[in-house]
């Protein structure tokens, strides 16, 4: 694995996706990034060699599978520095969301209120909302500045005695604004509220220290970190998790259980209900091991200098209408823009034309894009195989977008 | 490395010809579409949205004896979708309702005469499915 600098021939040799796809410019990881082949091989020694049912045989495979599954656990554990029982596994970061609003506003009374942030992405947003109609809930929203970051300075008008909690993104999946989390945990401490963090843009690059947040919960997804799909984290303070209820019944999570009553297994397999998607969580495992393998501060160095460049370089072309920050200061390897008088679907299809992927659309983000008076835009998000060639060919292919709409 | 997967086409669709949905024809719908905007005398409205794009469709109909005697269309979304919008109504202006409820997927790719994927079908039919839930006003 390469450490020291960030030598980006050596770290594509790890992506078997780049043997498949030699010329592929892959600037969609904002919504899932690529997979290491040791990711791959984990999930493969699972399913051919110790495959078996976690926590209930008691037989060789079953007890290899339940200790590569603990372990697991305390990877990821390790890698955001909580314990191992804060962890539950979960389908990914909407999935925890959904446990978190449905459990957490069981609490609530009528008229409370929800703080939320004007940037989220859907899954920080319609779990909540809908809990708000079901028990008559207040949402509020932090407002954004002109260029796309958190108006800091009206959130203390939004609370009062009613308010009881506080979600917000680490960074915006549609701006790449990275939030200052120390200002919204002194905020929300000082309030007694709950303090929920989405990391799902933020942790594959940033190092997330959830003692040092001091967030209450945090979310984050694998497939954006080059885990596997279908599998994510909700971190809880153990006191909390052991508080919250769970969404899901069923086997596996229970102490005891009657023909009428049942009491729920601790935290946090009262939330792991089911057989989990145990070759996801073995396959998670190995994506952290991948980054804890790597110089991340070199990474981010890298993906930094990769935003600034295509930052200066957009900002060159007077078709390009860019939302966000225009710097890349406090801001993520994440650049969302427009080619004016061109719909975002017909710019990527000319893009992946040259095989360049990018995301268009509203990012599921619909409330973000109007508020920045856009339906839709086009969307890059770098991670650490992407390199400057990369940009130059998006410049190109832009180049040609605009010579085919306006000649 | 051994994999069946096509890497050159999804579906009938070649990945590597160049340039052959953007036509000249396209473009030209896209820029000044045909019966652009909002019609406030119409006898039958409806709207439509392709999530996926925020492609965003309204119809108008004036409906005169079984026909669609006028047809405007208002909205905005993505070369495809709008183009697609805009051929159809020089192709249903003055049909009977009859006759626009019997269109299909398979005419509309022909009126367009250019190969659509399968994640662009969307946009090509939207304007299809908004002139067809529209029509189905008068028998609901």
């Amino acid at each position: 694995m390469p450490s020291r600098t960030h030598d980006i021939s050596l770290v594509k040799k790890d992506f078997p996706i780049f043997e498949y796809e030699a010329n592929l410019v892959y600037l969609d990881n904002a919504s899932t990034s690529q997979t290491p082949k040791t990711v791959t091989q984990a999930m493969d020694e699972y399913y051919e060699q110790y495959r078996a049912n976690t926590h209930r045989g008691l037989y060789k495979i079953s007890e290899m599978a339940t200790e590569k599954y603990e372990a697991s656990r305390e990877k990821v554990a390790n890698f955001i520095h909580a314990e191992n029982e804060e962890i539950v596994f979960t389908k990914g970061a909407t999935h925890s969301l959904n446990i978190l609003a449905y459990g957490l506003c069981q609490d609530l009374r009528p008229g409370d209120e929800i703080i939320l942030t004007e940037m989220e992405h859907h899954s920080n947003l319609l779990p909540w909302q809908q809990m708000a109609k079901q028990y008559e809930l207040v949402l509020k929203f932090i407002p954004l500045t002109e260029d796309g970051r958190l108006d800091m300075s009206v959130i203390e008008d939004l609370i009062n005695p009613k308010t009881k909690i506080l979600s917000v993104t680490h960074m915006s999946n549609v701006l790449g604004t990275i939030n200052n989390l120390e200002k919204l945990e002194q905020i929300a401490h000082k309030h007694d509220l709950i303090f929920i963090v989405d990391a799902c843009q933020s942790i594959p690059h940033i190092h997330i220290n959830v003692r040092q947040i001091n967030c209450d919960f945090l979310v984050f997804s694998g497939h954006k970190m080059l885990g596997p799909t279908g599998i994510g984290v909700l971190y809880g303070k153990k006191a909390l998790l052991e508080k919250l209820p769970p969404l899901e019944f069923g086997g596996h999570m229970v102490a005891e259980a009657s023909f009428h009553e049942a009491t729920w297994a601790d935290s946090p397999y009262k939330f792991e209900a089911g057989t989990m998607n145990i070759a996801g969580v073995i396959g998670f495992g190995a994506a952290v091991d991948y980054l804890e393998g790597i110089d991340r501060e070199q990474m981010m160095k890298h993906e930094k200098e990769l935003t600034t460049y295509a930052l200066n370089e957009l900002q060159k072309l007077s078709y390009i209408e860019i939302h966000g920050p225009k710097t890349a200061e406090n801001k993520g390897g994440v650049i969302s823009f427009n080619v004016k008088g061109v719909h975002s679907h017909d710019v990527a299809e000319i893009l992946a034309r040259d095989n360049i992927a990018v995301r268009a659309g509203h990012h599921c983000a619909m409330p973000l894009m109007s508020k920045l008076g856009c339906k839709n835009s086009v969307r890059v998000s770098f991670y650490l195989y992407n390199e400057m060639a990369d940009i130059d060919k998006l410049l190109e292919g832009l180049d040609k977008v605009n010579k085919i709409f306006f000649k | 490395m051994n994999t069946t997967y096509d890497r050159n086409h999804i579906g009938d669709r070649p990945l590597t010809s160049k340039g052959e949905i953007y036509k000249e024809n396209i473009l030209d719908h896209y820029r000044e579409p045909h019966h652009f905007g909002e019609m406030s005398n119409a006898d039958l409205k409806h709207r439509e949205f392709n999530p996926l794009c925020g492609d965003e469709i309204t119809i108008y109909l004036k409906i005169e004896k079984n026909k669609v005697s006028d047809i405007s269309f208002s909205g905005h979304g993505c070369a495809i979708s709008q183009a697609a919008m805009s051929m159809l109504t020089d192709m249903v202006k003055g049909k009977s309702i009859h006759t626009i409820e019997q269109l299909q997927k398979e005419d509309i790719l022909k009126m367009l005469g250019i190969p659509v994927g399968i994640v662009r079908m969307k946009c090509a039919l939207l304007g299809l499915k908004t002139l067809h839930k529209c029509l189905a006003q008068i028998s609901t």
